[in-house]
């Protein structure tokens, strides 16, 4: 069956021992190709040559503040859920150089910064992962200011999903809608499946780029009880979230609890490290960074990840406008879940866990909402007859 | 063509680390001597060019009457004074001996005592004179020292933010050695410019840099009880080279009983 054409919605099986000519053909067509690899005790996103470079038999034990690899029984290749780092590492990079400038005899150069963008290859981009990245669109692209170097970098991106096949500690994708099964945003998605002494993919594609791509792999056609399989691994997933969220009227939760005495709970244990908003795929905050060099002839502007939980960047005229962790926590998940809707249209949080997994001390969003929606101030208020107990903020 | 500013570099209770940082620089220190006039450099050179300075770089603490007096002389001649290291910003390692009688220590020490003229405390020097600015670091970052030069030579803000090493830790990609492997990181309350090189090597933070902006080092000392780690090991963690800041000096005071 190697070469029919293999068109968008329809299923197809590739067998593991064929599942190398996928890295072999993407490198072939000029792709750097990214994925899941271990290093230092982690599933990281890096570059991969060959599904050998995959964590085979792999998988992970996550929990608020805690990640540790564990192996698994069989050789699935993306037997385990999302690491410390996103995508959001090669389509909005940590540090970027914007402009530099020169002395010129007594005048100013400014060089504007040649972009080059190499194509990528995504490989194993999950269902949440995909929403995180249509987020990051919408802010970077779609807003009245084009960023044009995340165009650009976008722009040259292929994108091979994978249907979960197991749910981490932290996940929430169900509750956010988002997941665990990639319904868009991909070139190509793939199920894993792993049955009696058969290992599997079932393939489709989602562009034409990836219907081009999988006609050039060893594939045939699906037969039903293959199609069937692959939802039985999805469902199955679902059914193993390790958090929930209750986003029922969240905006209106969050909006009429700015007073809430959570808030001075969980800023008693917030180190205000940022760590939460690096790991997380849709925050997309950057600071920019001037320097010269001793003699003064040349000078550079960068762009860097930055965090709503540091001081500078709340910085106006004198002082910072949030300067306890109550306020900057508060921003922070106020945004994620509720002015984000007000200002994007979506939900800044797309369930991924991450933020859970790497608060070095187990801070959790899903348990912070559910704190404030126990005692939410509109039920306790009418509870209560108005005697609401409020902190002073 | 105007003359170059004046720079110099003082030394007092420390290693020297922090100096040799600035000698360090090879390939910027040509760079940096068509800049400015190297006025006073002991590691480098003993030719002392008279006062005033236009920058006095600062190394070490304030441990003896002597350094005391001195400090007040070198502030006076100097425009500009930035103090460099853990020691000259938090009093160093020797501050340790602010948590004990230095008495004891001398008695033990020493073979004649009576020689010793000490103070009972090693302080900063900002305790002394007002400074400019407080680069961090034991030692301190060769590339956050260039950048201080520079930023003064243009006259701008230094970038050297006070933020956690966490926020470098992750714009390296580097994986989180407290999340995935249990090792108590000082680096959600300490401040980056390190280069994030312990974590970077799979070992938590020590706390080089010095307590960042609004630390909260009550919560992570919580957690590195439930981490496995023993009170007087918590002590032991906040007492290293930046043992006098005051929020690392309170945190560790807090777990001695
Ligand atoms: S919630 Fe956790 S990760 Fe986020 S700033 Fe606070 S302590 Fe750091
Ligand atoms: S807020 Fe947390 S769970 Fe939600 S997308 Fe960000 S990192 Fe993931
Ligand atoms: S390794 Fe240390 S410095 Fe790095 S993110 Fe973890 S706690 Fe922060």
């Amino acid at each position: 069956m190697n070469g029919e054409p293999a068109t968008t919605g329809r299923q197809f099986v590739i067998e593991r021992e064929h599942f190398d000519q996928l890295f072999e053909l993407l490198a072939r067509k000029g792709y750097r190709v990214v994925g899941p690899r271990i290093r230092d005790g982690a599933i990281v996103y890096d570059q991969v040559n060959s599904a050998a470079d995959l964590p085979a038999g792999w998988t992970e034990e996550q929990e608020g503040g805690k990640y540790r690899l564990k192996r698994r029984e069989d050789e699935a290749l993306f037997g385990y859920a999302v690491g410390p780092h996103s995508w959001k590492k090669f389509l909005h990079p940590p540090n970027v150089r914007l402009w530099q400038a020169m002395r010129k005899e007594g005048s100013l150069e400014v060089q504007e910064e040649k972009q080059e963008v190499p194509k990528t290859a995504f490989i194993g981009a999950r269902s949440c992962e995909l929403h995180a990245i249509a987020v990051q669109d919408r802010v970077f692209m779609n807003g009245p200011y084009l960023d044009t170097s995340y165009r650009l970098r976008r722009d040259s991106v292929f994108i091979v999903a994978v249907n979960c096949g197991c749910a981490g500690g932290t996940c929430f994708c169900v509750s956010m809608n988002t997941g665990p099964k990639a319904t868009s945003g991909f070139d190509l998605v793939l199920t894993e499946a792993l049955e009696e002494g058969r290992h599997y993919f079932v393939a489709e594609s989602g562009t034409e780029t990836g219907a081009a791509v999988l006609a050039e792999l060893s594939q045939r056609p699906a037969e039903d009880r293959e199609i069937r399989s692959a939802e039985e691994v999805v469902a199955r997933t679902a059914g193993q979230m390790g958090r929930t969220m209750d986003v029922s009227d969240i905006k209106g939760l969050l909006y009429a609890n700015y007073e809430h005495p959570r808030w001075d709970n969980v800023a008693a244990r917030c180190l205000t490290c940022g760590n939460c908003t690096s790991v997380c795929p849709t925050c997309f905050c950057t600071t920019v960074e001037d320097v010269t060099d001793l003699s003064g002839q040349k000078a550079e502007r960068w762009q860097k990840w930055d965090s709503c939980f540091t001081m500078d960047f709340s910085y106006i005229h004198g002082g910072s406008v949030r300067s306890t962790p109550k306020a900057r926590y508060r921003q922070w998940m106020t945004h994620k879940l509720a002015t984000w809707i007000d200002q994007f249209g979506t939900s800044g949080c797309v369930g991924c866990g991450r933020c859970i997994t790497w608060c070095p001390v187990a801070i959790d969003i899903t348990e912070e909402v559910r704190a404030i929606r126990e005692s939410d101030f509109r039920r306790t208020k009418r509870d209560r007859h108005g005697d609401t107990g409020t902190d002073s903020g | 063509m105007p003359q170059k500013p004046k720079v110099a570099v003082w030394k007092f209770a420390s290693c020297d680390g922090c100096q040799l940082t600035l000698l360090d620089c090879e390939d910027e220190l040509l760079a940096l001597a068509g800049e400015v006039e190297i006025a006073n450099f002991a590691e480098a050179s003993r030719a002392i060019a008279k006062g005033p300075y236009d920058l006095s770089l600062v190394e070490g603490s304030i441990t003896t009457p002597h350094d005391a007096e001195r400090i007040h002389q070198i502030r006076r001649a100097s425009k500009f004074l930035v103090t460099i290291g853990a020691c000259a910003t938090a009093g160093g390692i020797q501050a340790l001996r602010n948590f004990r009688n230095v008495n004891e220590f001398i008695s033990i020490v020493y073979a004649t005592p009576s020689y010793i003229e000490t103070l009972s405390k090693s302080t900063p020097i900002a305790e002394h004179v007002p400074v400019d600015f407080e680069l961090r670091g034991c030692p301190i970052d060769k590339g956050q020292l260039l950048e201080v030069i520079s930023a003064f030579l243009n006259g701008r803000k230094p970038n050297t933010p006070r933020h956690s090493v966490c926020i470098e830790c992750k714009r390296r990609g580097v994986v989180c050695v407290m999340v995935a492997h249990g090792t108590a990181c000082l680096g959600p309350v300490t401040q980056d410019g390190c280069g994030v090189i312990c974590p970077g090597c799979q070992r938590g933070c020590y706390g080089c840099f010095g307590p960042k902006e609004t630390p909260n080092t009550r919560s992570l000392s919580g957690w590195f009880g439930d981490l496995g780690m023993k009170e007087q090991e918590i002590v032991r963690v906040f007492r290293t080279f930046n043992a006098g800041a005051e929020p690392f000096r309170r945190e560790s005071e807090a777990h001695e009983h």
